[in-house]
């Protein structure tokens, strides 16, 4: 995160003057230019470019060890990049609010605290006075229509509901994007289904741009705007596929005629990437 | 209705102790001399307590011991914290914290008795140099071994450095903490009590035991001795339920 700040001073000037990457016209959100990121001597990306556009539920998709979580991680800035730039809105990241979601929401969420507090703790690193941080978390509660006892702690809650307030808690600050890591991958299969139709949900109500880590093509084409799959590192962007089925989206999307189509596809450039690497 | 006595368990083994021992002293299998009946002991524990020198040889003793787990809490933590925190200036460490907390404390005696003379402060201090070592080391595995999720998760939200570590890191370390303080308290009463029979002390259980054996008073050692193990174990269960209450999330 560092290494873009000395190097890149933001204003409108400097926003990129290249043609936005994959984003089909739409002002993009994010901007990506030149990423480059490796673990030892494994390129994970070498002078990658990508446009996520505003508002979108973008999937990453992807071969294993290709870097998807990587991605994500070094836009929220969890990961040094080597080399590149990342732009949001023309601004970096400790410019904007961001929410971001892991996978383990065990770990993520703060046992000694009920799940209320948990939620509203992000207000409080923002300094928002007592009575206001309550105040804004119910009416993030009232507005979500989350139907949980949030006065319990986490470790008195099931996986799904955990996993609910971990989003909450990133949803709280009014993020103007928000990242999850596979954050599903740790329900069993029924909490997962549910899951998604609260994601849905909250994205419809809030309609932030929000970047999903995916391992389940099914879930990534089904909650997406747009499918990202990526090749197998270093990784390139080997589709940016637009997913026109309308929301809200349902069981019957499953089985809709456009969805299992793009799945397929979606499947197809899986295995080509899969089988060249 | 089964359920609703397993409670009462733990006292199977009380009464099965008790009657064992009441068995062996009246059918005299053992020399009466050596192990009185439990009546016996419960009679002089009973005297001793009641405004008798036991009562007032418990009290040194837990004032000792208390002295030396608080002297010893307020040095280790914040040390613990500070070398948790810094996994390299804990490794550089390490060699010897792991080699002044696997020297027996006794050993140390007549160092500290020629620092501090035959007083109180001897027995705590040497108590209270073997519990910070083990509540410093504890502490400091604690704060190493914090969730690393967790960090990340406080420093996505914007924490500082100082926020992440009162504010979790703290937290993440309790558990550990309370592991390191219920093992400190125990080792600084064995070290007090060891103390109190053998340099030049006039009171506390340590004493109390030793005196009763010199003198052939079997009641009133076996008296101490029963004296000394429930203040063992109410100081750790005392702990327990500090940690219980404070730190409800430990183990989960």
């Amino acid at each position: 995160m560092d290494a873009t700040s000395d190097t890149f001073v933001s204003s409108p000037t400097d926003f990129p003057s290249t043609p936005p990457v994959g984003g089909a016209g739409k002002r993009p959100h994010v901007t990506i230019r030149g990423l480059s990121k490796r673990f030892g001597k494994t390129v994970i990306y070498d002078d990658f470019d990508l446009d996520i556009p505003r508002g979108e539920l973008i999937s990453v998709f992807g071969p294993n060890g290709c870097g998807k979580s990587t991605l994500i991680n070094m836009i929220a800035g969890l990961i040094p990049i080597d080399a590149g730039r990342i732009l949001f809105d023309g601004m970096l990241l400790s410019e904007i609010k961001f929410g971001y979601v892991f996978q383990n929401y065990r770990e993520a969420l703060f046992p000694w605290m009920r799940a209320f507090d948990n939620i509203a703790y992000p207000l409080k690193l923002m300094k928002v006075p007592a009575a206001e941080r309550k105040a804004r978390t119910e009416a993030l509660v009232e507005r979500l229509g989350v139907k949980i006892d949030l006065n319990l702690y986490p470790y008195h809650m099931s996986g799904g509901q955990q996993q609910l307030v971990s989003i909450m808690r990133s949803l709280v600050v009014e993020p103007e994007i928000l990242f999850l890591d596979e954050p599903f991958s740790a329900l069993d299969y029924e909490m997962t289904l549910f899951m998604r139709e609260q994601l849905q949900k909250l994205f419809i109500e809030s309609g932030t741009t929000m970047v999903l880590v995916s391992h389940d093509l099914e879930e990534a084409v089904y909650l997406a705007d747009r499918v990202l799959l990526l090749s197998r590192h270093p990784a390139r962007v080997a589709d940016f596929m637009p997913v026109g089925v309308p929301r809200p989206r349902g069981d019957e999307t499953l089985s809709d005629p456009e969805f299992v189509r793009l799945k397929a596809h979606c499947l197809e450039v899986f295995q080509r990437e899969v089988r060249r690497g | 209705m089964i359920r609703r006595l397993d409670a009462f368990l733990p006292l199977i083994g009380v009464v099965g102790l008790l009657a064992i021992w009441s068995l062996v002293t009246s059918r005299q299998w053992v020399d009466p001399v050596l192990l009185p009946s439990p009546a016996e002991t419960f009679k002089a524990f009973w005297k001793g307590m009641d405004g008798g020198a036991l009562g007032f040889d418990f009290v040194k003793t837990v004032y000792r011991t208390t002295m030396a787990t608080a002297i010893a809490a307020v040095i280790a933590i914040p040390l613990g914290i500070l070398l948790g925190s810094s996994e390299r200036l804990y490794r550089s460490l390490e060699f010897v914290i792991d080699f002044f907390r696997s020297t027996p404390a006794s050993a140390m005696f007549p160092l500290f008795l020629v620092l501090f003379g035959v007083g109180d402060e001897t027995k705590i201090s040497v108590a209270a140099f073997g519990a910070i070592l083990v509540i410093l080391f504890n502490v400091a595995y604690g704060v190493m071994n914090a969730r690393k999720t967790r960090l990340l998760a406080a420093k996505v939200m914007g924490a500082s450095r100082l926020r992440v570590l009162f504010d979790v890191m703290l937290r993440e370390s309790l558990p550990q903490t309370f592991v390191g303080l219920r093992n400190g308290v125990s080792l600084a009463l064995v070290i007090i009590v060891v103390a109190e029979m053998f340099i030049g002390s006039q009171d506390g259980l340590g004493h109390s035991v030793f005196e009763a054996q010199q003198l052939f008073d079997m009641p009133r050692m076996y008296a101490a001795i029963a004296a000394a193990g429930a203040l063992g174990y109410g100081l750790n269960l005392l702990f327990l339920t500090i940690e219980r209450r404070y730190v409800h999330w430990s183990g989960k």
